[in-house]
């Protein structure tokens, strides 16, 4: 296999005298959908906001190589709104996070900001009335409106986010994602709340954004249905630290998974 | 007509219409009741109790007829208020037709207030009240939440209009002076909205559109007054208006970007209060460094714009010409006339207004105004879309800045005088208030609130003395029936769709 999209090296990270994540290491691959997963409080939302820059970590690399033109990236060393700008890591948040007075349709023209700001000559030019701008705007609007289809939202796209369903904002905030054009997905629990019809229709997406656009979706889930279904790879995390790591059918009979889930029986205690 | 009424209970009535008697008298009792007057020699203590006491029956009878109104008694409310509107009529007619001692007398003794006004305010309150127990349909106390979407779709009605009434209401500024041309006080009100609307919209961009709420705006009029005072009166630089207005725009707008390094990571009332701090800071820069600002004292005999080089004082200084020798050789005669100076400086706020108003609306549009947006939406979501948080808020700050520098130096060019007494932080609460009041983000709202909160008062001097009650009132009236302004509505910059009231993406 070749070399993966992204390397976690040796990632700790330390609250004051609390260690969140405790040297943990792991690897994603492109094309492939890797899950995290573990019981409430074992840091994967932590390791999450160190990937996106949230957080800085205490200890430990994350290496980030975009395949098609072999540059790397520390993103450790990177600001937060660099790693979406530069390193094209794009996130969506456990407790959903879009703009809620703007449209569904604006909310997805700002995500491509950083491409339409360059075609608008910072503002300058845009503001009077230059065509690039007029055509990369009509280029974004095309995006967003692909966009929109995959996600069944295209009759809502002018009305306001926050009058969305929720199921309808979860996919919002997917498609706001994907239109940063990452190369790496990363979705905290994105099939919180979701009905199971709903469930299914997430996981058709996900697969569509694995295949069809061949990038890597690192995804932290506690819905197992999803997880088990859709992942190729899945990390398990408790108390911080790394306990399993392996294709999904490893993962379910794998016995320090089972008793971090379940407990410790009794007659081993 | 009373079908839907409900039973009245007259004690709880009379109770509630008493309470409200009571509060209006503890009100008024000290700001209505007395007054303390400069008599020659001495300060002398005058009583006003009929007024006070007018005060408390109007509110009394007034409440009861609200009270009629929601219970259902329509009928009831139409014939009291319309009597009551009729009588007030009779009594208040004379007096405005004639102006006579006798029908003054006769007036007063329908109503004790000294100023015309307020009686007429009185009468049209129930003519408010009459019209409107005519038109309900139904008695049904809306909700707040029905209130809030009747209000947004007002607004929006109102948007909707203002793409054919913005430049309908941009012309009727333009035509101002044919109407109003030969009255200098007039011009001198029109002249001073206008300084506030454009203070309005620059200001909107900052709290309106990145939600950055900016409590010390008038720092930066104050850093562009200063700038165009300086440049235009020290000896060896005296350069023109035309050539300072710009280099005062860039300064404040410096200085915008450099007060908002600091405050960056703040947020809402943080923010509200390190701006508050900085704004005091300015003022009190201003103030103290005597040998760059000249102090308390201010900068004086700054230049007044001229039109190509043509002066628009009576006599031209030397090697200039003044503006109406020029037109009487080259056009036709026309007599010196200090409005002519008034006019110019009203065409110079206008434009600049309208060059603060295009861009607003411009940048709404363009991707940073919708960043802007975004950032005032939420600010952890825009980082990871990979938006530059820092240079986002940092334009905001430095754009509202370098438009609130603009109006600066024409303040400075306008007035002929500077000092520290008129960047007061009252100043920035006036325009914050415009802003809060017209609908954060609505162009026409501010155009609105200016006209209220400038106009209304310079026309309403002879009751200067209910001025600040009459602010605080509104006010209250205004955060109960529209707590988000008067216009609040807001338009999405970009359609996919064509929305039903025919309009193109």
């Amino acid at each position: 296999m070749s070399r993966p999209l992204l390397e976690v090296e040796h990632l700790t990270i330390r609250f004051g005298g609390l260690v969140a994540v405790n040297d943990v290491s792991f690897a994603a691959q492109d094309r492939q959908i890797t899950a995290v997963i573990g019981p409430n409080g074992a840091g994967k939302t932590t390791v999450f906001n160190c990937l996106t820059g949230f957080y800085k970590p205490t200890v430990g690399r994350m290496r980030l190589l975009h395949a098609a033109t072999g540059r790397e990236f520390l993103l450790e060393r990177m600001e937060g709104f660099r790693i979406a700008s530069e390193a094209h890591v794009a996130r969506t948040f456990q407790n959903i996070r879009l703009f809620p007075k703007m449209t569904v349709l604006e909310n997805l023209i700002v995500a491509q900001h950083n491409t339409l700001m360059r075609a608008s000559g910072y503002t300058v030019l845009g503001l009077f009335g230059y065509r690039g701008y007029k055509r990369a705007e009509a280029a974004a609007i095309d995006r967003a409106k692909y966009w929109l289809d995959r996600t069944g939202l295209t009759e809502r796209a002018d009305d306001a986010a926050e009058g969305l369903p929720y199921g309808g904002q979860r996919r919002l905030e997917i498609a706001r994602a994907m239109c940063t054009e990452p190369v790496m997905l990363c979705l905290d629990e994105p099939a919180a709340g979701l009905n199971p019809r709903e469930s299914e229709e997430l996981n058709a997406l996900l697969r569509f954004i694995r295949d069809e656009h061949k990038i890597g979706v690192l995804l932290i889930e506690h819905d197992m249905s999803v997880v088990m279904e859709i992942s190729d790879h899945i990390i398990v995390l408790d108390y911080g630290k790394k306990i399993a790591d392996g294709t999904p059918a490893e993962i379910r009979n794998d016995p320090a998974v089972i008793r971090a889930y379940l407990g410790e029986p009794e007659e081993a205690a | 007509m009373t079908t839907d009424a409900r039973p009245l209970d007259y004690g709880a009535m009379a109770k509630e219409a008493g309470l409200t008697a009571f509060v209006v008298l503890l009100l008024t009792i000290v700001l209505v009741g007395f007054e303390l007057r400069d008599v020659p020699g001495a300060l002398a203590l005058f009583t006003r109790f009929p007024d006070v006491l007018a005060a408390c029956l109007i509110a009394f009878f007034g409440r009861i007829a609200v009270i009629l109104l929601r219970e259902g008694y329509r009928g009831a409310v139409v014939v009291g208020a319309g009597a009551a509107a009729l009588l007030l009529l009779i009594g208040l007619l004379p007096e405005t037709l004639f102006g006579t001692a006798a029908a003054r007398e006769y007036a007063e003794a329908y109503m004790p207030f000294s100023a015309p006004v307020v009686r007429w305010c009185v009468f049209a309150a129930a003519v408010f009240l009459a019209v409107r127990a005519a038109l309900a349909r139904r008695s049904v106390r809306a909700d707040a939440r029905s209130r809030e979407a009747a209000a947004d779709r007002a607004g929006a009605t109102v948007q909707h209009v203002a793409r054919y009434a913005g430049p309908l209401l941009g012309l009727c500024a333009v035509a101002l002076p044919v109407a109003l041309g030969h009255d200098q006080q007039a011009m001198s009100v029109a002249i001073l909205v206008m300084t506030y609307i454009m203070l309005g919209w620059g200001l909107n961009i900052v709290v309106g559109l990145a939600g950055l709420l900016d409590l010390g705006y008038v720092a930066f009029y104050a850093v562009g007054a200063y700038t165009f005072a300086l440049l235009a009166t020290t000896e060896g630089i005296e350069w023109s208006f035309w050539v300072c207005l710009p280099l005062a725009g860039l300064f404040a707008g410096l200085a915008g970007v450099l007060l908002g390094f600091p405050v960056l990571r703040l947020r809402g009332d943080y923010l509200a209060i390190v701006t508050l701090g900085f704004g005091e800071i300015v003022r009190v820069v201003l103030q103290n460094w005597y040998g760059f600002t000249n102090g308390a004292n201010g900068i004086s005999g700054i230049p007044r714009p001229t039109l190509l080089g043509l002066s628009w004082e009576e006599e031209a200084p030397e090697g200039q010409m003044a503006f109406w020798q020029w037109f009487s050789k080259n056009f036709w005669e026309v007599q010196y006339s200090a409005t002519h100076e008034k006019i110019f400086l009203f065409y110079i706020i206008l434009g600049l207004a309208l060059v603060v108003n295009w861009f607003a609306l411009r940048a709404r549009r363009m991707p940073i105004g919708r960043a802007w947006e975004a950032l005032r939406e939420d600010e952890i979501a825009c980082r990871s879309l990979g938006i530059n948080p820092t240079n986002t808020k940092l334009t905001a700050f430095g754009v509202g800045a370098m438009f609130g520098g603009f109006a600066g130096s024409f303040f400075a060019t306008s007035q002929g005088f500077v000092s520290p007494e008129s960047f007061v932080f009252i100043e920035s609460a006036i325009i914050l208030a415009i802003v809060v009041l017209g609908g954060f983000g609505s162009q026409l709202g501010v155009v609105l609130a200016a006209l209220l909160l400038i106009g209304l008062p310079e026309a309403f001097r002879e009751v200067k003395d209910f001025r600040m009650l009459a602010f605080g009132l509104a006010m209250v009236g205004i955060m109960l029936w529209r707590p988000a302004g008067l216009l609040a509505h807001r338009e999405p910059t970009v359609r996919l769709n064509a929305p039903g009231k025919g309009k193109t993406p």
